[in-house]
């Protein structure tokens, strides 16, 4: 991924998002299977990898430039379709495991093949997707249509000649990383030495080599002795964008901690140790859940990370680990409610958050399918909504507004009104344009910069 | 070992031994029969009248669990689960269940409205907003063992927060303070909003924090709840029944009901369940309460403060439908619909 840069407009940051694409069915009733669980675009950004509940990785691929077709400049279509994971039953505890695509990353293009890895509560496989578009013709052991010859019947040798056709987009899983993980694997992250990765489950971390399957090394266990003694687990983890010895990995109790994998060989100890001291004035019950990471990303730049609990965003200075250089609320509103959100299950909901390309604005999800944006030098925010009603081409997204209290303007809504069904949990920023890829159930949206 | 349990004055204890008592977690009157508890089910969104925060445990007495390991019986638990096709007693689950009401029968609804009403207005309503925030977490806890594989965050956080109260209401006596006579008369309809949960404990009680308060504050609802049990003493003559023998047996297997929960989690093993529940002071669980719990809140309960949190089409989280697909599984099994 490159540092800073990107294709940002020379303005600045005033962002005019508008429609572009939206992927997925109409109708009211959602099947469990469609609902997307991971998106992220590939370094370059002219791929984008969905994964949903069905275990199904989908791949779009930006269309090229096209003078005949000028409107068209930018759009996703489908690149590709594979089942990735099955669902499978654990025989020794009785218990099924979910197909749910978890997390998908890229591994770098290294050639005209694409990698990614995806995941599910157990087991990695790394997938490679390459194209197709020449034929061979003219074997000599076997027909046209696949028979062999009778090797008896053969007067002539031929060579084959390559034909072009249709192009075809394979999928083949080339490494299955399998049986490493006791609990559901949460995260996986790439290594900038793009020959080892890691994947976090909720008690422990594993190194992996890209082309070894049989073996991982153990690098975080805060499993304790007694399992009785369980108050914390790990919630997410990545890996430093260029320092390949580092790592961060977070917690349920709002911590981060990060790693040099150079001190020793099972991290458990941390090198940095990241935490805002709580504010007494607002504790409850519900501090603890309200302050569990569900996300944390590293900048572009590698210097600094940001981190996604239930109400805030913040931005951290890897250099300070007392407290965030930044905190974004992003539903605030929330705040009283949070004893009906623990009732319902949805204070629970794990948002992720992503930077974009030039690390100068940030992006999560909400509810009611509300995705807000901050920009972090101007410091101004906005809620954009990601629905059918503004979905014409190249319409402008209105910024929306939700009332907390008192008389209820025109075009707010209230508290009580939104929709906690609609999350957006996954959304991604195209690593160098202004493009946006945001999930909602089972729909994807892509949004476009209108300058861009 | 089922029938001599419910002798009333029987020593409830040592067939019971993690069990709490009843007012400690906010019961209030038990249906007669679980069809009353099933009738009421889809009036449960509606129906703001009756005390919603109650919870009461079906229990099943049986002795064998699926798989043929054979465990110890069951001294109290939720039964609800998959299981239930597995009971080789294969009794009903119906009949016990009405046997067991029978017993409990509250006499006259009319009065307990009244009482009801009458002990609202003195006990705390932070307490008994604590109190069905605690009700609420032990639901969770135990249901999310039912699931196929619980979400080990979930559970940690959710038990994290069931360990909050018990510290709370520990330091301010309110753990052990509550009298066995009290017999969960705590009227639990009409809560007052979420705010007053959600914001800091000492806020509540006034210019001192928790620990700064001791006895003084607890001699508060414990006074203001006897008026009230007294005169529903009598009602109750089985809530003898369910007392145990002390507060720190109370506590201790509180504690270990949580760490059981833990190293359920750790061997997930559907056996481990029956273990799980084996000394657990688990409260009981209205069923409906549950299922609407889990429906998303569209219902008053103790969040009563929100109206409509829920949307227009309740539906659970996308994670929640497996679960209400099991409770609705399970009400049909239980049922015999």
């Amino acid at each position: 991924a490159g540092a800073g840069g990107g294709g940002c407009p020379a303005g600045g940051n005033d962002f005019q998002w508008c429609f572009s694409q939206v992927k997925g069915a109409i109708d009211e009733d959602v099947a469990e299977a469609d609902i997307i669980s991971t998106v992220e675009f590939n370094y370059s950004g002219d791929l984008l990898a969905t994964g949903d509940k069905g275990g199904r990785v989908v791949i779009f691929q930006r269309e090229q430039e096209n003078k005949s077709r000028p409107h068209s400049r930018g759009e996703y279509n489908v690149y590709s379709t594979f089942q990735s994971h099955e669902p499978e039953f654990d025989y020794l505890k009785s218990l099924e495991i979910e197909e749910k695509i978890n997390k998908i990353r890229w591994l770098p293009q290294q050639n005209a093949a694409h990698f990614l890895l995806s995941t599910n509560d157990k087991t990695i496989k790394l997938w490679k997707i390459s194209e197709r578009d020449k034929r061979a013709e003219g074997y000599n052991l076997k027909d046209e249509d696949g028979r062999l010859r009778d090797p008896f019947r053969i007067t002539a040798l031929r060579v084959p000649i390559l034909k072009p056709m249709d192009l075809m987009v394979e999928a083949s899983p080339r490494r299955i990383f399998a049986n490493a993980h006791t609990y559901h694997i949460n995260s996986i992250s790439v290594n900038s030495d793009h020959e080892t990765y890691l994947s976090a489950d909720d008690l422990r971390i594993n190194l992996w080599h890209l082309e070894i399957t049989d073996r991982s090394f153990n690098i975080v266990d805060i499993k304790p002795a007694n399992m009785e003694e369980l108050t914390e687990v790990i919630t997410a983890a990545e890996f430093h964008p260029h320092q390949c010895n580092v790592f961060v990995y977070s917690s349920s109790k709002g911590t981060i901690r990060l790693c040099d994998m150079r001190s020793s060989a099972l991290c458990d100890r941390h090198s940095k140790f990241f935490e805002e001291p709580e504010d007494p004035s607002s504790r409850s019950f519900f501090s603890e859940i309200i302050s569990s990471i569900s996300d944390v990303k590293f900048s572009h730049s590698g210097r600094y990370m940001m981190t996604r609990d239930y109400l805030s965003v913040k931005v951290w200075d890897l250099n300070m680990e007392s407290r965030p250089v930044e905190t974004h609320q992003v539903h605030e509103y929330l705040r009283s409610k949070l004893c009906s959100l623990y009732e319902n299950d949805c204070i629970f909901d794990k948002f992720e958050c992503c930077w974009n390309g030039s690390d100068s604005a940030i992006m999560t999800g909400s509810y009611n399918n509300f995705f807000r944006m901050f920009d972090r030098d101007t410091r101004r925010d906005v809620t954009l909504e990601a629905s059918r009603e503004s979905s014409k081409p190249r319409a402008s997204l209105k910024p929306r507004k939700v009332c907390t209290g008192g008389k209820r303007k025109k075009d707010e809504i209230s508290v009580d009104s939104l929709d906690f069904n609609k999350k957006i949990l996954h959304t991604a920023w195209h690593p160098a344009d202004n493009v946006i890829a945001v999930a909602a159930t089972n729909n994807l949206y892509i949004f476009q910069d209108k300058i861009n | 070992m089922w029938e001599e349990a419910q002798t009333p004055g029987g020593s409830a204890s040592a067939v019971f031994p993690g069990l709490l008592r009843r007012s400690e977690v906010g019961l209030g009157r038990v249906p007669e029969t679980f069809a009353e508890v099933r009738g009421k089910l889809p009036c449960a969104f509606s129906n703001a009248s009756r005390p919603v925060n109650r919870i009461v445990v079906t229990k099943a007495p049986t002795a064998c669990w699926n798989r043929g390991s054979p465990l110890p019986r069951l001294s109290c638990g939720l039964r609800v689960g998959l299981t239930r096709r597995q009971d080789p007693d294969n009794r009903s689950l119906k009949d016990t269940m009405f046997a067991r009401g029978l017993k409990r029968k509250c006499v006259g609804h009319e009065e307990d409205v009244e009482g009801a009403l009458a002990g609202l207005k003195t006990v705390s309503s932070y307490s008994l907003q604590r109190q069905s925030l605690l009700d609420m977490s032990l639901v969770k806890l135990q249901l999310c063992h039912m699931l196929v594989e619980p979400n080990l965050c979930r559970s940690v956080l959710i038990a994290n927060t069931v360990r909050q109260i018990q510290e709370e209401m520990t330091q301010d006596g309110t753990w052990r303070a509550v009298a066995p006579q009290a017999a969960g008369r705590a009227p639990l309809d009409r809560l007052v909003s979420t705010e007053i949960l959600c914001r800091a404990a000492w806020e509540q009680e006034g210019a001192c924090p928790a620990p700064g308060l001791g006895d003084g504050h607890t001699q508060g609802p414990v006074s203001d709840l006897c008026p009230v049990t007294s005169a529903q003493a009598p009602r109750h003559p089985q809530s003898s029944v369910w007392e145990m023998d002390g507060p720190r047996e109370n506590r201790g297997s509180f504690h270990k009901s949580l760490d059981q929960i833990f190293e359920t989690l750790e061997t997930k093993n559907p056996s481990c369940m029956e273990e799980l529940f084996s000394d657990v002071d688990s409260p009981y669980y209205d069923l409906d309460t549950v299922l609407t719990g889990m429906m998303g809140g569209a219902r008053p309960g103790p969040c009563e403060g929100l109206e409509g949190l829920a949307p227009a089409t309740p539906g659970p989280s996308a994670s929640c439908k497996s679960d209400l697909g099991e409770l609705d599984h399970v009400v049909e099994i239980l049922v015999e619909t």
